[in-house]
This record gives structure tokens, sequence and C-alpha cells, in this order.
């Protein structure tokens, strides 16, 4: 496990606003990472205890200085904006391309990333993952071919809750937890609308879990970005939700003793029809992960694992750093055989328990392991789990020497096609008014027995 | 058929309270609204109030399981379902028990004296039999062996036992039909078309109804029939409807009149979820029901439909407030309509889930974290439920803002003759959307770029601009973070903070602009107002009418707006020299009026039983008040 966060600015630039070293390969087609990431630049050490750093104002119980109104970011978090990159992050995109250099306001009907960017200072901590969350969707937005007016993000209360305020779209910072509940009334009022809602682990969890569970039943026709970085951030540190038993944070000195849920498995015991996964130190795997939650017709659900480097450094290190991430992050590919570690090792089923087997000493082959089929829900449920903790509690298995512990999932996990939401309460209403007719204000009134008095 | 008999009299009587109680499987509601419909074609005014058991499958025959129905009806105004009894009718032995303390010595008890056998008496815990002890010697009791007659009535019809005694009910009607000289056409008519696919139990209904009314006629022992003469009331036409009927009512109007969509977002909970069975039938009218996960769903759903530019509306009880409170917040600084209708029940927690009390006026005026002002307004009958629901969502669009409308179980189940309004003279309800940036509502951004302005205010209602997602070159976020005046940024700045509070505080009480001049029941000044709010207003105005007949200087007024109130209360109170204040609770409309008016003396009277006040009770006090001595 990596223990000092790197010295990185929001999304992963250095500070002076050169772009960070380029990623390698998109991994949505299935080939795997091995160059280095923005993580793995020399790392200085910095703050690994909760203190509070500048600019890390809230809504919670945390009180804010007078005359604190913009405390000074990094140089270069006003906006996680570097210069437009064509052909940079975005290159594996199938999106629509844009010219090079393109990028300026009223160039024409397009828009660019720029005019996604609202004005507001944007005040995550230095560092934070959050930052290349907010840019892949800027960058994303102008790919997807939406009217910009109908560009509704919805968010809850804590970091991820800000999210709002620094897009140039229509928004709601809302209520903590209650987020996927504001999105459905919208989305009901105006299905025409893309709304997008963003939440994290405790907001859509522990407080919004009952909406969360719900709208994935209804399968209301939007996208839900939940930031998962393990931890309380904006209440500055105790454990959540999703933390591993034992997390030892400022409410549990001794341990947390509560198991964590996993997103991913409470999505698919609640029939959410589009189920992903993807990590914030990988912006081409996570825009591609949100343009498939996006086209997804249906909740698309997307469960981000975020740093929080103030609180819970390096929660996902494993995961997304280069010296560990070939061995324990699986990407998956619908139609593809399940091989990770540079196609050495796969995943084969010994009757409904997953395995891993080594694909070049030995007698098994690409050809003998898992195919990847996103619409299939059993399958689904295994890949779930194969982030789970063992019976004993104890965290995620950790790669021993054999090198027989299970990776975890990254990519579409399940998606399965059904009707959506308001557009079945909007049929309802169709079909009812072809049925009766209009409503005629007066007939109604009128209706059952009456009585005149002259 | 309605030839009266020789051998009885006819006497008329100004107005009569009937009461029908029986088993849950008795048919009583049916009863008594055919009672009421006939009532209704006898052109009386009238108001009803439905008993449920809030157990949904009591054991037949227990007191637990006793459903009734209430009718008062009056050639003259009814104000209230009526206190004392005239008629009841017990259909089984726990029926005569729940309800003969109703009735008013002398009055009429019709008993189906099958259902006193001993385990009837058993079933109702009772170890006498009220029949034959002495209990009912105040009264005048018709003993009528009806499920024995329907079933000789009956006797050649293939029709089950079971359905058989289920027609008993019928009887029933058609024997109290007779005895108040009520049609017994509009009840034909109803069995006529309920049962049109059914022939044989349609033939069976009109027998034994018919057998009920002939009954009257033919069995000497019933010597007085009563007639209540067509009431005066104002020309229109009538229909009888129900307070959670005229509140879904009210907003099916205002979405119509507003041409916005009604969104109604709701929870189910006693009292308020007829409004969502009602509003659910009216999907033609593109009205969208949902029911919601909990009640903060069913509060922010609707939030999130007004932020699209839907009328957001939701209902629930107490509980349910309770639950909303964050969203409201949220609402008040979002500035976005939403209307939230509190059917109040008795509290706090759980309570008494289906008994009337109006305990939610300070939860309503005062009960959310922050400076957090809204308008809070009080239907205050059955029929003017739809006129409060009405006028809540037009000032909740308005002035952009929630609003909370108290009601209760009492209006929500009562009824009453209600004439239907002229939608064409209904209060006009226009709604303007920002459509397009315009020069008032839109400045140039921190990085130069043209930003639309969502808190840039009308200044006369001091409501802000209000555009709906979809809208080109509008875009803008809102949220519960403090807002910058104007721009809706985030604003932790300490002056934009108090100067934010007092302009929401300010646009709630510009209001008062929508409220019109108070009205005084009875003379304009006097010794003694009585100030109520809500459904209490039947009682205070009958209270007060006995209290002008006894030459006493009484007025009264009830309150439709709670808050804001009526910027001329202040003055109507001057002119009387004692305030009393009849509230179904232990004192809170009282507490905001002695903040408001501070100078003036507040005589309180509260009850707290889950019961609606009688009259009576109110003229007591009122009575009581008036001859002490006047403080020097």
């Amino acid at each position: 496990m990596s223990t000092d966060p790197p010295d990185t600015s929001p999304n992963g630039q250095m500070p002076d606003g050169t772009k960070k070293p380029d990623r390698p390969p998109g991994l949505a087609d299935g080939s795997d990472a091995s160059a280095p990431n923005a993580s793995d630049e020399e790392a200085t050490p910095s703050t690994k205890k909760p203190d509070l750093p500048p600019g890390l104002g809230g809504e919670s119980e945390e009180s804010e200085a007078p005359g604190t109104k913009k405390p000074a970011g990094p140089p270069g978090a006003k906006k996680p904006a570097g210069p437009p990159s064509p052909g940079g992050d975005d290159a594996d995109d199938n999106g629509p391309t844009l010219p090079p250099g393109y990028g300026g306001d009223g160039a024409g009907e397009a828009l660019s990333r720029e005019d996604f960017q609202s004005d507001q200072e944007v005040r995550w901590c230095p560092g934070c993952g959050d930052y290349a969350i907010l840019s892949t969707v800027q960058r994303l937005l102008p790919d997807l071919g939406v009217d910009k007016e109908n560009v509704v993000f919805i968010s809850g209360i804590g970091c991820a809750g800000r999210f709002p305020y620094y897009m140039d779209t229509y928004g709601m910072h809302s209520i903590h937890g209650r987020a996927p509940a504001v999105a459905t009334g919208l989305k009901m009022s105006n299905p025409e609308l893309d709304v997008w809602v963003v939440t994290g682990d405790g907001d859509a969890l522990s407080i919004g879990g009952n909406h969360l569970i719900h709208v994935f039943r209804r399968n209301l026709d939007t996208q839900i970005l939940l930031f998962n970085n393990e931890i309380y951030g904006l209440t500055k540190g105790q454990y959540s939700p999703t933390s591993n038993e034992g997390t030892v944070s400022k409410s549990t000195p001794y341990g947390s003793v509560d198991r964590p849920f996993n997103p991913v498995s409470v999505a698919l015991g609640a029939d959410a029809s589009f189920v992903a996964r993807t990590m914030d130190r990988d912006p081409q795997h996570m825009k591609a992960m949100m343009r498939a939650a996006h086209e997804h017709d249906g909740t698309g659900f997307l469960e981000i694992y975020q740093n929080c480097n103030i609180f819970n450094d390096g929660a996902f290190f494993e995961f997304t750093e280069r010296e560990t991430k070939d061995e324990r992050a699986l990407f998956l590919e619908h139609g593809e055989p399940m091989t990770f570690a540079n196609g050495t090792r796969g995943i084969r089923l010994d009757t409904l328990q997953p395995e891993v087997v080594d694909l070049e000493h030995g007698d098994w082959s690409a050809d003998d392991c898992l195919v990847h089929d996103e619409t299939a829900p059993e399958l689904a449920t295994i890949l779930g789990r194969m982030s789970w903790q063992d019976d004993d509690g104890d965290p995620i298995p950790r790669l021993d020497e054999t090198g027989t512990q299970l990776p975890r999932p990254f990519g579409v996990i399940h998606r399965t096609e059904r009707p959506t939401y308001a557009e079945r309460v909007h049929q309802q209403i169709d079909a009812v008014t072809a049925e009766q007719g209009e409503g005629d204000l007066d007939a109604l009134l009128r209706s059952g027995e009456t009585w005149t008095i002259e | 058929m309605s030839a009266p008999s020789d051998t009885t009299d006819t006497k008329e009587i100004p107005e009569a309270t009937v009461l029908f109680a029986g088993d849950s499987g008795d048919g009583m509601q049916i009863t008594g609204s055919q009672f009421t419909l006939a009532s209704a074609y006898a052109q009386n005014d009238l108001a009803t109030l439905p008993d449920y058991p809030a157990e949904i499958r009591a054991p037949a025959g227990t007191t637990f399981g006793v459903s009734a129905f209430q009718l008062h009806f009056g050639a003259e105004e009814v104000r209230t379902p009526g206190e004392k009894v005239d008629l009841l009718v017990a259909m089984n032995a726990a029926a005569l028990k729940v309800h003969l303390h109703r009735v008013r010595p002398g009055g009429t008890i019709i008993v189906n004296t099958n259902a006193f056998e001993e385990q009837d008496l058993t079933k109702a815990d009772l170890d006498y039999n009220p029949l034959t002890d002495g209990t009912l010697d105040d009264y005048r009791v018709q003993e009528v062996p009806l499920t024995d007659i329907t079933r000789k009535a009956l006797s050649d019809t293939d029709l089950s036992l079971q359905k058989v005694d289920r027609s008993k009910n019928m009887f029933a009607l058609g024997l109290a039909l007779w005895m108040y000289s009520r049609p017994v056409e509009p009840a034909q008519e109803w069995i006529r078309e309920k049962f049109g696919d059914k022939p044989a139990i349609r033939d069976a209904n009109l027998k034994v109804l018919e057998k009920g009314f002939h009954y009257g006629e033919t069995v000497d022992a019933i010597g007085t029939r009563y007639e209540v003469n067509a009431a005066a009331m104002t020309p229109g036409t009538y229909r009888a409807v129900r307070g959670a009927e005229a509140l879904a009512l009210g907003l099916v109007a205002a979405s119509v009149k507003s041409d916005l969509r009604l969104f109604y977002g709701s929870y189910p909970i006693t009292p308020a979820s007829d409004i969502l069975h009602e509003l659910s039938e009216h999907k033609n009218f593109g009205v969208i029901t949902f029911q919601a996960e909990d009640e903060i769903a069913a509060a922010t759903s609707a939030l999130g439909a007004s932020f699209g530019g839907d009328l957001g509306v939701c209902a629930t009880s107490g509980p349910g407030v309770a639950l909303k409170t964050e969203t409201i917040g949220l609402g008040v600084m979002t500035e976005l309509p939403l209307v939230i209708i509190d059917m109040q029940r008795g509290g706090p927690s759980t309570g008494l889930p289906t008994k009337p009390e109006q305990g939610d006026l300070l939860q309503a005026v005062y009960g959310r974290n922050g400076e957090a002002p809204l308008p809070v307004l009080a239907a205050t009958s059955p029929g003017d439920c739809f006129h409060t629901a009405y006028e809540a969502c037009r000032i909740a669009t308005k002035y952009r803002t929630p609003v909370i409308l108290l009601a209760d179980g009492y209006l929500g189940n009562g009824s009453e003759a209600w004439r239907i309004p002229d939608t064409d003279a209904l209060p006009a309800f226009n709604v303007e959307f920002e459509t397009e940036a315009t020069e008032r509502t839109m400045h140039k951004d921190q990085d130069g770029n043209d930003q639309f302005l969502p808190y840039v205010r009308d200044p006369e209602t001091l409501a802000r601009a209000w555009a709906r997602p979809g809208t080109p070159d509008l875009e803008h976020r809102l949220g519960g973070l403090e807002k910058e005046h104007q721009t809706g940024d985030v604003s932790y700045d300490a002056e934009n903070h108090q100067k934010m509070v007092e302009v929401r505080a300010q646009k709630v009480q510009n209001v008062t602009q929508d409220i019109p001049p108070t009205q005084v029941s009875g003379p304009a000044d006097g010794d003694l107002l009585v100030v109520g709010w809500g459904s209490t207003k039947g009682a205070i105005e009958e209270a007060t009418e006995r209290a002008r007949e006894q030459n006493l200087r009484v007025g009264s007024v009830v309150l439709r707006h709670v808050w804001p109130l009526p910027a001329d209360l202040g003055d109507v109170l001057g002119r009387f020299d004692h305030v009393l204040v009849p509230e179904l609770n232990n004192g809170q409309l009282i507490r905001v009026l002695r903040d408001q008016y501070p100078r003036c003396g507040f005589a309180p009277l509260h009850k707290i039983q889950g019961r609606p006040f009688r009259a009576e009770e109110i003229l007591e006090e009122a009575t009581a008040l008036l001859s002490e001595p006047t403080p020097a």
C-alpha cells in the first residue's frame, strides 16, 4: 500500500498547469496499463493527518471565519482546466471529435469543455480525486450531443455535493441523501432533460440509501455517479458505510465494527439495470464508463473509486497505482475473456466459484477463461462479490506470492434493457387521456350526484 | 309510493341529525351516503361525518368493528355534522353500545332486535341486555327484527342467506327515509345503476328498500314522521363533497387554471391518503401522482418537479411533515413553489391517527431550522378545502415559496353541500417563467460570460426569477447553501446572509397583499370576538350565532391565513373588548397572536380530546368570559 499521496495538483496536472504524463492506451480496448500515471510521479511527503486544509469550508458542522469567501486554492486550482487537449485523453473516445485546437466559446454550434465550466472557484482540497472526475465530465459532455440547456446535475451533501456549482448547466445542490428523489421528480416533470446525480458513499448509501435502491427499482433514466472514497470527508474523517471493517477514524478510534456495503452488490441487489465501476486515476476508463452510463436507457450507476487524500489517502491505490494495478484490477470487456496481469492470468469458474488461473505456465489459456457477458445477472452477482471481504472480516484478500487471490472488476458489470420510469409514467398518462379524453375541469367538478337550487 | 299514511302525524322541524351505526360489514357508509343524497334532493343544507373503525377487518359484532355515518341536515344553515343525534339506527348491540351516548334524551333509536342475542351481547362485551334492562328508557325505541323481515321479504329468491342478510341495510335506509319524508327515488336509481349487471341482487335491494319505506306506514308504532323543508341556499348547482376530494379538485383546478402540470408526491398516511387516491384517478388532466418510497422522497420529488416547472404538491400528516421539514427548508432557500398539505391528527408521534387535532400550527409556522418563514393556510370546511388548495397553489407559485396548508381528518372525511364554483370566476392564476435572456436577469460572471441571475426579484412580490431547466442561456444552479443576492452563487458573506434572511421574510410578509379584508361574522365591534382557524369554523359560528340570539355582542373571525396574518387583523381585534381563541390543541394560534399583538388580551379555550368542538362548549366559555368583571 502506498503511503504518501503523490504531489499532484488537481486532475493530475502539474502545478504549472502542464499536462500530466500521458496515460497508457485506453483500457477500454482490453489492453492494460503499464506506463506510469500521474500518481507515480515523485511523491513528496504531504499531509497524511486529517488536518483541514485551506479551502475546505462546508455546510456541515465546520465553521468558517468571516471574510474567507475565497480561500486560496493551490495554483491552478480555480478550474480543473488545462488547455484543450485534442488527441489527449479524448483520443480513444468514439464520440464526435473536435477539430484540433478547438476550445473557445461561440465558435459555432459545437460545445467545448469550457462551455460546461461555471465561473465558480473549485474548492475541493488540492489533490482530491474529485477534480479528475469533474474534468472528465466536462470533457465528456461536449461529445454527447445533448443540448447544454437540457443537462442538469443534482447532488446531495458531502464533498461530491459541490459538483453542480462547478458545472455551467442547470443544477441543484440538494439535501443529504435526497438527490435521487429530486432527480425523480425533475425527470418526470420533463423527461427530455439529461439528469445526472452526483453523490458520495455516505450520501448515497447511508443517509440516502432508501432513495438509491428505489431509483434502481424504478429505472429512472438518469446517470448516478457515486464518488466512493470510503470515508466521510466534509465532516472530517468519520468512517463511512463503505469503510472496511476495522477502519480507524475520528469516530472509530478502536476500529469500526460495521460490515461495509459493496455499492455494486447493493445496486445489483436492487435490480439496477446498469452497474459499472471505474476509478478517478484512470480518466480514460472513467470517461468511457460515463459515456456507457449515459448511453444506457435507465439508471446508469457508476461507482467511482475516488481518492480522499486528506482523510483516507490511498484507499484504492492497490487498484489504481502502477506497481499493483495489473495484478489487482480486472478490466471487463463484454464478450471478452476475463484476463489480467497483461494477459498472464485469467478468471475461470470452478462450479460457481471464480478462481485465478495462470495463463503462462500451465494448461490454461484465455479460451478457458470466463467470458464477460454484461447481460447475465448471475454473472454480475459473482463479479459483484469478487471484491468482498473474506469470512473472517478481513479486508479485501491480498495478493499473496501464489497469485491466487481474485482481482477486483472494473468496467460495465451489468447492463440490461428495460423500460424507464418517466417514460412509463407518461405513457400511462397518455393512454388514460386517449381513453377518457382530455380532462374537463367543469365536468370534473360536476361529477357525481348534483342538484340545482334555483 | 311516498303517500303519507293516515295514521301518522307529520311534524315540521328545522334540522335533524341522523346516525347510522352497525358492523363494518353492514354497509353503513352506503346507507349514510344514500340518505345524504336523498337529503340533497330535498334541498336541505347538510354536513356529514363518517366514522370508520381504525382496524381494517375487526371481528364482526365487536365494539371496535363498529362503522358509523353521521348526517346533519336542515332547512337552515348547517355548519357541523351535528352534535346531538336525533335518530340512531343501531344494526347490532355493539353499535348501540358505542353510540348511545350521542343520542339526545328523547331521541329515536331504531334497533335491529335480531342482533341482540346472547352471543351478540357477548361480542359487544355487554353483560346486560340494553333492550330490556331500562337503559333505553329515556329514548323512543323502535324495535325492528330487521334480519328476520329481510329474510322473509327475500324468501322467494335464490340468493344465499349471506347475500340476503347483506341487503338489510336497505331496509334501514327505507325506514329512515320514510321517517324524515325523504324521496326514495335517488336510492332506487343508485341501486339500479350499481347492480345493473346483477339483476338478482338489484331486485333484492330494491325490494328490501321498499319494504323498509312501507314499514313505517304500516306499523302504527311509529307515531311521528318528520319533515325538513328546503333550505334557503344560494342558487347554484350543488354536490356533496368530502374535504379530501375538495382538496384534490382544488389542486386540479389550480393546475388547469395556471397551465402548470400537477405533480403530486405522496407516501400513504392516514388521513391524507384519500387525496392520493382521488388525484390518481385524474391522469387525463396530465396529473402525475407519485407514490414515493418515503415521506422525504414525496416532498423532495415534488420540489424536483417544481424545479422542472411543474406545480409540486405533497400531502401528509404531522409525522410526515416532520420528515419533510428539511426539504421544506430547501424550498425556502431555493425559492421554489411547493405546496405541503398537512392533514393534522392527534399527536405527538403516531398519536391518534384517526382523530382530528389542530396540533401542527406551530410546526407549520415555525418548525424549521434557521429563519425559514413560509405562508400557512388553513381550510375551514370540506368545501373550503377546494378554495384553500387553489389559493395555496396560487401563492406558492406567485411568491416562489413553499406553502403549508393545514386541514384535518374531520374536514377530509366530512362532507357538505358544496356549491360548485364557476371556474371562470376563480382568481386569475398566471405563472410566467423566464424564457430568454433579458437585461434584467443577466449579468457578466467572473469569467466575463453572460450569466442568468436566478435571484433577481419582482419588486412587488419579491418573487425571484423562475427559469426551467431546458431553457437555453438561463443555466443556473440552486442549492441549500446561502445564496448570494441576485447571482444565487454560494455566499458565506455576513452582510449578504442578513440581507437574504430579511428579504425572504419580507417576501412571505408580502403575501398579505393577497389576503382579502377580514370578514367578521356578527357585529363589526362588540364585547367579544371569537378567533379561530381551520376546521373549528362551524362550531365557532354556531356558538357565536347562539350567543347573539342571547343578545350578546359577539362576533367571530375564522382565519384562512394563519401566516402571514391578515394586515387588518390588529384593527379588527381592537374593536372588541375580549378575544377568545378556541383551539383543538394546547394553545398554538394564541401564541402567534400574543406575539403579533402584544397589547391585546387573548383568552384561551383548549380541547385536546381528538374530537371537534361542540358549539355549546364555545358558547359556555364565551358566556363565562362576558360575565367576568371587566378588567380595570
